[in-house]
């Protein structure tokens, strides 16, 4: 596997309590990549359990490693066994906030770009990161999506 | 599909929160995060994967299915014995080989077909897992799969007093494959096994054999295990032995490459269990490999619908 990895994170919410509103789902979509030339070495997973918070811009999601979807199930098994250890580590999560949070209106419909800021865990390696993407707000409910850039080297990933 | 459920759980996570919301002004969610995961870890079933690294532990099944919509190309070779002298390049020149494709219907079932240039013989078979180890919630130590196999043999009958029938050139083998994985490092499995023959060589002869076959892997690096496979037969034709074989598993990325010393020249249930002709002590080890490649026929729903 290439050094990068690149960390999708898309997620509709909706849950909402008095003056704070708190956004949840339970069906984000976190994708990979860390496709070579020759392989192509990506997957999906469509379970990723994540709350936000609109007054603070707090932002959490998890992920269970096993729920990773590849093409090939043999590259799947060698995911979870060679590099991530699942059965070791069997859950990836993102505790941050949305800097930028003041500058979304949650009333107004639109595409906002946010800078997001927090701790990764990944193969039990906790490692602060910064990502960039954008909240998109469809009549009272958004949609967030970003991208992170990380070398899994960092969080003691090597599969040999 | 099962989304009245759902909102009867978002419910629950509703008043939950609310009440919490009284007493504190503000949300923090790591820590309804750190909650929600030690809640979760004793909700969840982990289903133990990769018991063994491919469906095949060396001559025969193991464990393991090939995945849903996922086509294996598998081409096995065993060279001829060690013994066989410096003339015969200690077996390297002769050889049997089979040539199968394995197919998953479901995550559960898989099917199969190959030919074997030993007695030149057609095969086909179908495994089903039955049980599947897990750990949490719902705790299975061990799984559970039952695979048939069917052998045609088209060799030519050699001249015979008796009529043969075109139904006496068919083999059956009937397996009950029950596995654990230890850990990463050490898997084992035994299988007790039926094979019928439709005919035999001698009239006194029974048509049922019955064994038992025991196997393991024992991983030495990320990429490389060693295996083992051992047939006890309770009753076998006269002149033939158990059946032991010892491998490395090497994996890459879309291949798993097996190498191994065998005494079995078949690689057919019926072939390697109950016409395995030589002994390890004398010499008679055969070479062999076998070389995987999958193709993905069906992408996983979850892929299918994502955009990179």
């Amino acid at each position: 596997m290439k050094k990068a990895v690149l960390v999708l994170f898309i997620a509709s919410f909706n849950l909402t309590i008095q003056a704070q509103h708190l956004f949840s789902t339970k069906t984000g979509q976190v994708l990979f990549n860390a496709s070579s030339p020759v392989e192509k070495i990506a997957a999906a997973n469509n379970q990723t359990d994540s709350k936000m918070v609109d007054k603070t811009g707090q932002i959490v999601f998890n992920v269970l490693i096993k729920s990773f979807k590849f093409e090939n199930q043999l590259m799947e098994d060698h995911f979870n066994e060679n590099y991530l250890e699942s059965s070791k580590y069997p859950k990836a999560e993102f505790k941050g906030f949305i800097t930028n949070i003041t500058t979304v209106d949650f009333s107004k419909n639109g595409k906002y770009p946010v800078t997001v800021e927090g701790n990764l865990t990944i193969h039990g390696v906790t490692q602060k990161i910064t990502g960039s993407g954008f909240i998109t707000i469809n009549s009272g409910k958004p949609a967030v999506n970003g991208t992170f850039k990380i070398k899994i080297k960092e969080y003691g990933i090597s599969g040999l | 599909m099962n989304y009245p459920l759902k909102r009867i759980l978002f419910f629950l996570f509703c008043i939950f929160f609310t009440a919490l919301h009284i007493c504190a002004q503000d949300i923090d969610l790591f820590k309804m995060q750190d909650e929600q995961n030690k809640k979760d870890d004793k909700e969840k079933t982990d289903i133990v994967t990769a018991t063994f690294k491919t469906t095949r532990l060396i001559n025969g099944q193991s464990i393991e299915n090939v995945g849903r919509g996922i086509m294996d190309v598998k081409i096995s070779h065993r060279f001829g014995t060690l013994n066989s002298g410096a003339y015969n390049f200690f077996g390297l020149d002769q050889g049997t080989m089979r040539i199968g494709v394995d197919y998953g219907i479901t995550d559960r079932l898989m099917v199969g077909i190959g030919r074997s240039s030993f007695n030149k013989e057609f095969d086909g078979f179908a495994k089903y897992k039955l049980l599947r180890q897990s750990t949490g919630k719902r705790n299975v130590p061990v799984s559970i799969s039952y695979a048939v196999t069917g052998i045609w043999q088209s060799l030519k009958d050699p001249a015979t007093t008796y009529p043969i029938h075109y139904t006496d050139h068919f083999f059956f083998a009937h397996q009950l494959i029950i596995a654990r994985k230890f850990n990463d490092y050490f898997s084992l499995q035994l299988v007790p096994t039926l094979v019928h023959y439709n005919i035999v060589p001698l009239a006194s002869s029974p048509n049922d054999y019955y064994s038992l076959g025991i196997g393991f892997r024992q991983r030495i690096s990320k990429r490389v295990n060693i295996t083992g496979e051992y047939y006890y037969q309770f009753n076998k034709i006269t002149g033939y032995y158990n059946s032991l074989s010892l491998g490395f598993d090497i994996e890459t990325g879309g291949h798993v490459f097996q190498l191994q010393f065998t005494n079995s020249p078949g690689i057919n249930e019926k072939t390697f269990i109950t016409q395995t002709d030589g002994q390890w002590q004398g010499g008679n080890i055969h070479f062999g490999f076998n070389i995987a490649r999958v193709f993905t026929i069906v992408k996983p729903k979850v892929l299918a619908n994502t955009k990179w």
